[in-house]
């Protein structure tokens, strides 16, 4: 390599970085502006110049969210509803995805077609006539109506399937031999090994639960029962003028998730990585 | 016929483990599409009797002008939160990949983290930005000697905020899922493409973008049908009414108010279908585009 070529490169890797480092400021500018108005008071905000740097106002503005809404309730409520789907969730789309990947009956290429198609359909078109349902059931208000309809997921059993092709057929031979039911080979033998396909799937599952917004505002009319995502809104509509507060309720609410994001980053990605090639 | 049926009651309890999905799939999705389809032609309130109104409902929605602002919103809050994002997400995916830059893993991290952020939070951090008199952006624009953008009273602005919200929430995301696609490419296809001493924007448009292009169509596609659905920005940005804000209603929120607000149920089924079929020119369009055969 020449002094020429070495040169070029040097500008090029120099060139390379700048361009990622000032998209990754763009990124993360939005948190940091979040931080500092939570830890400001509004007119330090709203000076000029404003505030660029971290204040100490965070534990008033703690308590006015405290006395404004019901967080804990929220957070209680939120996790409850994700955990809970998140659970049924991983149980039906890994049997049925288990299901399709390993045995052979009539249909089975049909019915996966089928399910597959219904990734199609959008779902806020469905959003009159299931709201109606859960009218007539008397599921309005209830968290049924939340968890039920979710429990098994056309993406969440293809992902599973895809994952559980790979299981060897000599594994669930020497089970079957061995007296394991079609359950037992599921429970026993395909669980631990659909381990990181599954752990994939809870995370996605569980963000997409507490991220959910239009679904619980329709379904959910009594306050005890808000999660965070409709508290957060009640905050924000209320107090239209105290922004350092409802940036406090806003920073609450999401740095949960962001921190147990950045605890599995690495598997995360990998595993949206995977998806997408795979689908 | 026999043997079939021998064979279908031989599996009998796989089919019980793959039921639940069905079940639910017939109760909540196929029911409330033909359920829907006959209540767009009926006027009900979800209270009194259903009264058939014929195709009176979607006409009504044509001479809508709040129905066709909303439309004309969606389109180009589609175009305008989606087309610019899509392309960064694009360039970064290729620089990222490029065999010279290092911290890989730490430019994935930070470029995906604006996608665990719940939309609700987007919105209220970029109003936060965008505002029109206290907002970082216009203090910013005022020291340059610009002068302030009033953001929220014009359709544009409004727009452009909205767009910034998906623009940032969802670049890194599609980012990771081309830097995928990127990776799948055959090392060799660069190395001869570098023997043949091409530059790196000839090897982006003349290797990258052709062989990403069934990735690329996978992510317009989930654009589009995301981007058809917008509900939350316009509604927590503006709230229910068809707005304060010019330039922010959309289809689903529409449709919601409608619906949810008013109690036009049969009206709000008829918009639904019709935003169906929206979705499905938009999706056929964009895969016959990317599918055209020039090979």
């Amino acid at each position: 390599m020449n002094k020429f070529m070495r040169h070029n490169l040097l500008i090029s890797k120099t060139f390379a970085h700048a361009f990622l480092v000032i998209g990754v400021l763009l990124s993360i500018f939005p948190f940091y502006w979040l931080v500092v108005m939570s830890t400001n008071e509004t007119a330090a905000i709203f000076a000029v110049p404003p505030r660029f740097t971290f204040g100490d106002s965070f534990a008033t503005n703690f308590g006015k969210v405290m006395d404004s809404i019901d967080f804990w309730r929220a957070l209680l409520n939120t996790l409850f509803v994700a955990s809970v789907s998140t659970a049924l969730q991983l149980f039906f789309n890994s049997l049925t995805g288990f299901t399709f990947s390993k045995f052979k009956f009539p249909g089975r290429h049909l019915l996966f077609f089928l399910m597959m198609a219904t990734m199609m359909i959008p779902g806020q078109m469905l959003l009159v006539p299931q709201f109606i349902i859960m009218k007539e059931i008397g599921w309005i208000g209830s968290y049924y109506a939340l968890i039920v309809p979710g429990i098994a997921t056309a993406f969440g059993i293809f992902w599973i399937r895809q994952y559980a092709m790979a299981i060897h057929d000599e594994l669930l031979e020497a089970a079957t031999i061995d007296g394991c039911s079609k359950f037992g080979l599921y429970w026993r033998i395909a669980l631990p090994i659909l381990k990181p396909a599954l752990a994939f799937l809870a995370i996605t599952t569980f963000m997409g639960v507490w991220e959910d917004y239009l679904w619980p505002l329709i379904i959910l009319n009594d306050s005890s029962k808000f999660t965070l995502m409709l508290v957060l809104q009640q905050l924000k509509s209320v107090h239209t003028a105290d922004y350092s507060m409802v940036m406090t309720g806003t920073l609450l609410a999401t740095i949960p998730l962001i921190v147990f994001f950045l605890i599995i980053s690495r598997q995360f990605i990998a595993g949206i990585m995977e998806g997408a090639v795979k689908s | 016929m026999g043997a079939l049926f021998k064979e279908i009651i031989k599996n009998r309890i796989l089919y019980l483990f793959i039921s639940p999905f069905y079940i639910l799939f017939l109760i909540f999705s196929v029911f409330p599409i033909f359920f829907s389809m006959y209540l767009s032609t009926q006027k009900w309130d979800g209270i009194g009797e259903m009264k058939s109104v014929g195709l009176n409902n979607f006409k009504y929605m044509l001479t809508d002008p709040s129905f066709w602002q909303a439309l004309v919103n969606n389109l180009a809050l589609w175009v305008m939160g989606n087309a610019p994002q899509l392309f960064c997400a694009l360039v970064v995916a290729f620089v990222i990949n490029l065999s010279i830059v290092r911290f890989k893993g730490f430019f994935k991290i930070a470029f995906f983290l604006p996608n665990i952020t719940a939309m609700v939070a987007v919105v209220i951090i970029f109003q936060s930005l965008f505002g029109n008199e206290y907002g970082l952006i216009n203090f910013v624009l005022e020291k340059l000697g610009l002068g302030k953008i009033p953001w929220f009273n014009t359709e544009f602005g409004v727009r452009t905020i909205i767009a910034a919200m998906i623009g940032w929430r969802y670049m890194g995301y599609n980012a990771i899922i081309f830097l995928a696609g990127l990776q799948r490419i055959p090392k060799d296809l660069y190395e001869a493409a570098e023997l043949d001493g091409a530059r790196t924007h000839q090897v982006f448009w003349r290797i990258t973008l052709p062989m990403l292009r069934p990735i690329i169509l996978f992510a317009v596609m989930m654009s589009t049908i995301g981007g058809f659905q917008i509900f939350t920005e316009p509604q927590v940005l503006a709230g229910n009414n068809s707005s304060p804000y010019p330039g922010s209603d959309t289809i689903v929120l529409y449709m919601f108010r409608e619906g949810f607000i008013y109690q036009n149920y049969g009206y709000a089924a008829a918009v639904s279908w019709v935003l169906f079929v929206i979705i499905g020119i938009i999706s056929i369009i964009n895969w016959k585009l990317f599918n055209k055969s020039d090979d």
